[in-house]
């Protein structure tokens, strides 16, 4: 039987904001960006909170004194950009489509060993919510392992140009030895398939060496240092074993390699705890005291009941600190200069291409993480864990597991997110911080919703000043990123 | 678009999904002979007053879009709900209560006179 209803418009999910005195919109189900004019605004505000049939809509608009012609074309353009639709419900976006279960590695993170020199007190390794399960297994990994990974990353990279190996931890240099073989082998079999190869490292920087730098700035082997900032901080949780602070060592092997390394970016990766979140001080020392090139911040992944991790009041000061940091990042930008403020940097990236995620990260799709016993897992931070193995380097990936990993970790899977606008950049959150935090690789970070939202609303308001003021600027951070 | 400025990737492709749409809409009719565009095209095809343009019992409307025009009576048009739908209309039960209720109607095109009434 069938009921005749006039169809009514609806607005579809966006997220509106302001920059440059303009007004924008992010549209959810695509991840677009748009400036909109004061025709735009019009219709979504007669829009909000009510569904008009298309005769109401236009008859509004034509009473603010447009033509009927006026008014219809700008309901049909917003129609066709599916900012507006027809129908009888709410419209939300669809989730976007799983990725093809034979999506292409594009990266391994090879833990080259699970030793570790220092005895950081929060590592999520080691720490107390460490969810490796190492005993009995190989603390180094073997030459043959590590080759057997880089034929696995060549046969399951189908169709793609190039592949990254990432060399990780414990304590990456603890097997600095099996590097320079990797590196050869991987070199020549990638040659030999026809792809080009990347590399990058981790390390805690308290055993490099002059020789060492020599060889990864040869390589270009991009590197990563975890560290917290100035001595103080550093030497809060970054400890050796018998309790030392680790400041001291690294500092002149900081220098050296900053001095020497001069093929690749290098980046410092900063953990923030209670009490050690005062994020602007630690840019300072990092950046123009030490030199890094990017600073990157992410607070501790942790239970909610440990003494370092940060409480959502903490969160708070370090949001302030945060837009404080990326006013400065745009105040750069606007000058055509680069800032170094990670966490803006990435996000912008985004921005640019409009990602629209299927699962937060590339973590069991494109990335895995390889164990030294050789183990998969869907990255670094399962690595070891025999609850989160994902198949072997030598017998391949277990397409059951990923399969359920990916399944659980699909951002349609995670009920909270449905009527989140910044869904399409966050997609739930780290797999690995929800384990930790929730028992389950596919729960939301709910912890952190109101604190990402707001973020993703302080780097869309940035973007939209550089598109109005100074859109070169974006151009060619899309080309130096690779997004063009 | 003249009233939406893509500044992202994503947005720009919209745009060019919008501009080929606004040119397929301005494009003379003759250039429209290969699209399929269900009946909007002009001049709209005949369509007998009293025939439905698909056969699928219960979901039928008539040339003017209502049901009033149908040459057969909605209350017989629930087979389609019976057989294929998921959802849950007041049609036979034919799980629990009634299902035999279309063993005599083996092809929906000949046999839907043979679909009877239930009065639970």
């Amino acid at each position: 039987m069938t009921v005749m209803q006039a169809p009514a418009y609806r607005r579809g999910e966006y997220h509106g904001f302001e920059a440059a005195g303009s007004d924008f919109l992010y549209l959810v189900s695509a991840g677009a960006i748009f400036e909109i004019d004061e025709d735009v605004r019009a219709v979504l505000d007669r829009l909000d909170g009510s569904a008009l049939t298309h005769a109401a809509l236009l008859k509004g608009l034509i009473e603010d004194g447009r033509t009927a012609e006026d008014a219809e074309e700008i309901i049909v353009e917003l129609r066709r950009a599916r900012l507006i639709h027809l129908g009888h419900g709410d419209a939300l976006a669809p989730a976007p489509e799983a990725p093809p279960a034979d999506f292409p590695l594009q990266a391994l993170v090879l833990n080259v060993t699970n030793q570790c020199n220092l005895a950081c007190t929060y590592c999520y390794e080691f720490g107390a919510d460490k969810i490796a399960t190492p005993a009995g297994k190989p603390k180094y990994m073997a030459l043959d392992t590590a080759k057997a990974s880089v034929d696995l990353l060549i046969a399951e990279a189908v169709g793609r140009q190039a592949v990254h190996i990432t060399f990780f931890g414990g304590e990456t240099l603890m097997n600095f030895r099996l590097l320079r073989d990797v590196v050869d082998y991987a070199n020549a079999a990638t040659a030999a398939a026809g792809k080009a190869i990347t590399y990058s490292l981790t390390t805690n920087a308290t055993l490099l060496t002059p020789e060492i730098v020599t060889f990864l700035s040869d390589n270009r082997i991009g590197v990563t240092v975890s560290m917290d900032g100035p001595p103080d901080m550093q030497d809060r949780h970054r400890v050796f074993k018998n309790g030392k602070g680790s400041y001291a060592v690294i500092e002149p092997r900081l220098r050296t390699l900053i001095a020497h390394h001069r093929t690749r970016a290098i980046t410092a990766r900063v953990t923030l705890t209670e009490g050690n979140s005062d994020v602007i001080r630690i840019f300072r020392h990092l950046k123009d005291d030490l030199g890094f090139h990017e600073v990157g911040f992410a607070p501790v992944t942790t239970g909610e009941t440990r003494a370092y991790s940060i409480d959502a009041d903490g969160m708070d000061g370090v949001l302030a600190q945060f837009n404080q940091l990326a006013e400065e990042w745009l105040e750069y930008a606007l000058r055509g200069e680069v800032h170094g403020f990670t966490n803006v940097s990435e996000t912008i990236s985004e921005l640019i291409a409009g990602v629209n995620k299927s699962h937060p990260c590339g973590a069991g799709l494109g990335l895995m993480g390889v164990s030294p016993s050789g183990d998969l897992s869907p990255c670094h931070r399962f690595t070891d864990a025999d609850t989160h193995v994902m198949g072997h380097v030598s017998s391949g990936i277990d397409r059951e597991k990923q399969g359920a990993f990916l399944g659980k970790g699909h951002v349609g899977a995670k009920y909270e997110c449905q009527s989140c606008w910044a869904r399409p950049l966050c997609a739930g959150g780290c797999h690995h911080e929800a384990f930790v935090r929730y028992g389950d690789t596919g729960h939301a970070n709910l912890h952190y919703c109101d604190w990402i939202r707001q973020w993703t609303d302080t780097c869309l308001r940035i973007y939209g000043v550089l598109a109005v003021r100074n859109p070169a600027f974006l151009e060619r951070f899309a080309e130096r990123k690779g997004l063009s | 678009m003249k009233h939406l400025r893509p500044i992202n990737k994503k947005a720009k492709r919209i745009e060019e999904a919008v501009t080929q749409m606004e040119e397929a809409a301005a494009a003379p009719a003759s250039d429209l002979e290969e699209d399929v565009v269900a009946l909007q095209q002009q001049p709209r095809p005949h369509v007998p007053m009293g025939c439905s343009l698909s056969f699928s019992p219960g979901w039928e409307v008539d040339a003017g879009g209502g049901t009033a025009g149908l040459c057969q009576p909605v209350e017989r048009d629930i087979y389609d709900c019976y057989v294929t739908c998921f959802w849950p209309v007041q049609v036979p039960d034919h799980v629990n209560y009634s299902p035999d209720w279309a063993s005599n109607c083996a092809t929906a095109t000949k046999d839907w006179r043979n679909l009877d009434l239930v009065f639970p």
